[in-house]
């Protein structure tokens, strides 16, 4: 066993309300500079739809994550010998065409015009050129386009869908979506770190963060190939990778990421998990149907002695083991199996979680009307709105099992607290859905707690990261804490 | 030989080696130190994909191959003149040399011209980029000039320009291999040397990044802040 920990994420999609404020907190503070600007490092996409950059899933096209053909773990996007060949023109480099061209206003013509029979208007202009340009596609360009035939018809996880539930999908009377947030998933097997030539992207060893070295970017943009979700991005303008950062700066003051700490609907989780990085390869490597399953049995029991003592042995802090054993993630993940990795038929092993929505909860459709009856509030889960196998698609690399799994316990949630707060569900019937749906009372109530009522505290559990530990090794902090902090000397601007 | 070529003779193929090559190595190790952010080629793959292939490719598989071969005429001259004394080998190394130059020059016009037609390219590159794309044009062009109107370049290179770098390095520069060559070779030769002086003030320095660890490292790279736990390097 070599027990690492890992700073991991849930997010509840049955709680998300699509307003982009994640997006916006995250644009402020990292990527509002020149060459970030088309980056969103959060961004929230509407499912059914293409995503950002378009299409993303479509691995056929970008050729991201693994291929685990004749029992080998190979990157799609690259490989060492092709590494050396294609070093002049990466083959899978997805362009600014592929994301959308930045843009600002003309507002100085809005002041400027004369006077004249019209109103004067202020043109779009290109972020990279300064030219005058068209618009043709935005971060969130198919925001709550749930059954447009451009965008949500084109999401490559309805193709496990039949004709006909596909037609009802579209159908008027039926539409549905939900909201997709996404940011880095610091996987344990992440594809960018395996494709760098110049070994510039890394894991941290104490809390798993995936960060770029912007000193050892060469600018190969293998990473951004490499990466399924499309979350490393090349600055345009600095000839550099970037990504997601997780707020390290934040988390190491014990604060929580800007995307979780301003998420208005509380959808956000954060926590450590302790996981085995001995079993990492053999887990990736494991047939599609059990990757969920084979990928949670990398998160160890913090309670459990070995485990601790494991823990302890690898260095990891008391205080960690602290976190890890109060992590709202290490509930939802591991304990009631309810929050589920995306897209792990990708095998980086994400470590971002998701928990699926059951919305909206009513479904039935009769004579071309939505049933509006209260006894159908909880409806069959098989029966929801969004089909089993668009969600299976999304969250159980195909296979159906896990997903049933989490939301029949979402649904027999809700039961339980119908019957108490209510009362119009007999408790004989709530506790025969628990019953079912691999649950009891107890559970139950927690959940409830942990999704509706749950405080900051409680949300977010961020251990210490005793950087002042790793310096003590190498310097005397109260120099270095007079010596660092400014960074870069000289602006990432260059003319060669 | 008049006073005046001589004294050009002197500045060009005496001194301006020297400092070319001073510059070369104090500057090339002073800008990795000190701004090792910027030892890259600012990729523009991104803003454009299509023309870069067929522009990129072509130029930087001929360049290594030019490149390459006059190195193996620096380093073992006698064996290269040995291949060329049956005429077949001779012309089967001329051509490829050619082919290898003609796919640089392509490539470099292709790439010259995307930088200036394509608005998103045209605006990432530098003044600095159009001098040095100017310059490398120039000797390309030369190049290709010599290899078609002062044929057999691989002989003569091998027999007397050889001998004049080998002279420069040793330290006791010797004109004599070189005084009679024709302007065509060393307008090449100046500029190679300009070239050379310029090479760490441009994105030339992206010819000496390798993906070095890369291919013998492990897929993951973990970096500890505290001591790495045992076994467990990556």
């Amino acid at each position: 066993m070599n027990v690492r920990s890992q700073i991991s994420m849930v997010f509840h999609l049955d709680k998300c309300i699509g307003c982009h404020t994640c997006s916006i907190a995250c644009k402020n503070i990292w990527t509002d500079r020149k060459g970030a600007e088309y980056m969103w490092w959060n961004n929230v996409e509407t499912k059914p739809g293409t995503g950002f950059p378009t299409a993303w899933e479509d691995q056929e096209k970008y050729k991201g994550g693994w291929d685990a053909g004749e029992g080998e773990l190979r990157l799609r996007s690259t490989s060492k010998p092709k590494t050396v060949f294609n070093i002049f023109h990466n083959p899978h480099m997805p362009t600014m065409d592929d994301y959308y061209e930045p843009w600002t206003y003309d507002y100085k013509a809005l002041f400027d015009a004369p006077e004249g029979p019209d109103q004067p208007t202020a043109r779009p202009i290109s972020m990279v050129t300064g030219q005058p340009m068209d618009i043709e596609a935005g971060p969130n360009w198919d925001d709550d386009l749930g059954g447009s035939p451009v965008y949500a018809e084109n999401d490559r996880n309805l193709e496990g869908l039949t004709p006909d539930q596909r037609r009802q999908l579209f159908a008027v009377e039926r539409l549905v979506f939900f909201y997709f947030p996404r940011i880095c998933n610091h996987c344990l097997n992440p594809a960018c770190v395996a494709a760098c030539p110049s070994g510039a992207l890394y894991k941290r060893g104490e809390d798993g963060i995936v960060l770029v070295d912007q000193n050892r970017c060469r600018a190969w943009r293998a990473c951004i190939a490499a990466c399924p979700y499309k979350k490393v991005f090349f600055n345009w303008f600095t000839g550099k990778s970037e990504k997601c950062i997780l707020c390290f700066p934040r988390l190491e003051t014990g604060q929580a990421p800007a995307c979780f700490h301003s998420c208005v609907g509380r959808i956000r989780y954060l926590g450590v998990l302790l996981y085995d990085a001995e079993r990492i390869a053999e887990v990736a490597k494991r047939p599609n149907e059990e990757l969920v399953e084979a990928h949670r049995s990398l998160v160890l029991d913090p309670f459990d002695p070995e485990v601790i003592a494991a823990a302890h042995r690898n260095g990891i802090h008391p205080s960690v083991i602290e976190a890890a054993q109060k992590s709202p993630v290490y509930q939802f993940v591991k304990v009631w199996k309810i929050a589920l990795p995306p897209h792990i038929e990708y095998r980086t092993l994400p470590m971002l979680f998701y928990v699926p929505p059951m919305a909206p909860v009513m479904a039935g459709l009769e004579g071309g009307m939505v049933n509006h009856v209260s006894d159908n509030l909880f409806h069959d889960i098989d029966e929801s709105r969004v089909p089993m196998k668009f969600l299976a698609s999304l969250f159980g690399a195909g296979h159906e099992a896990s997903v049933r799994y989490a939301l029949r316990k979402q649904k027999a949630v809700r039961w339980h607290r119908r019957a108490l707060t209510v009362g119009d569900v007999e408790p004989a019937v709530a506790e025969r859905m628990l019953r079912e749906a691999d649950s009891s009372a107890e559970e139950a109530e927690a959940i409830y707690k942990l999704t509706s009522l749950c405080s900051f505290e409680e949300r977010f559990v961020i251990p210490p990261a005793h950087r002042e530990e790793a310096i003590e090794m190498m310097r005397d902090p109260l120099e270095h804490k007079q010596g660092v902090g400014f960074g870069f000397l000289s602006g990432p601007r260059r003319s060669a | 030989m008049t006073g005046v070529q001589n004294y050009f003779d002197q500045l060009f193929f005496v001194a301006l080696p020297y400092v070319a090559l001073f510059t070369f190595f104090l500057m090339t190790v002073a800008r990795y130190r000190a701004r090792s952010f910027t030892y890259s080629s600012l990729s523009s793959q991104f803003l454009e994909n299509d023309q870069h292939f067929w522009a990129l490719v072509p130029f930087h598989y001929g360049i290594i191959g030019v490149i390459t071969g006059h190195i193996v005429a620096f380093l073992i001259p006698r064996q290269v003149l040995l291949w060329n004394s049956k005429p077949l080998r001779l012309y089967v190394l001329e051509l490829t040399a050619l082919v290898f130059g003609m796919l640089s020059l392509i490539g470099l016009l292709g790439a010259m011209w995307r930088r200036s037609r394509v608005s998103k390219v045209k605006r990432v590159t530098s003044r600095r980029d159009w001098v040095l794309l100017h310059l490398l044009l120039l000797q390309i062009a030369t190049g290709v000039y010599i290899a078609v109107l002062h044929p057999w370049g691989s002989s003569w290179f091998a027999a007397s320009a050889a001998p004049y770098l080998w002279s420069i390095l040793k330290l006791n520069p010797d004109l004599t291999y070189i005084a009679a060559m024709p302007f065509a070779v060393k307008l090449h030769i100046v500029n190679a040397y300009v070239l050379i002086g310029l090479f760490p003030f441009t994105r030339l320095v992206h010819v000496l990044v390798i993906p070095n660890p890369y291919l013998w490292r492990k897929p993951q790279v973990v970096r500890w802040y505290r001591p790495a736990p045992r076994g467990s390097a990556s």
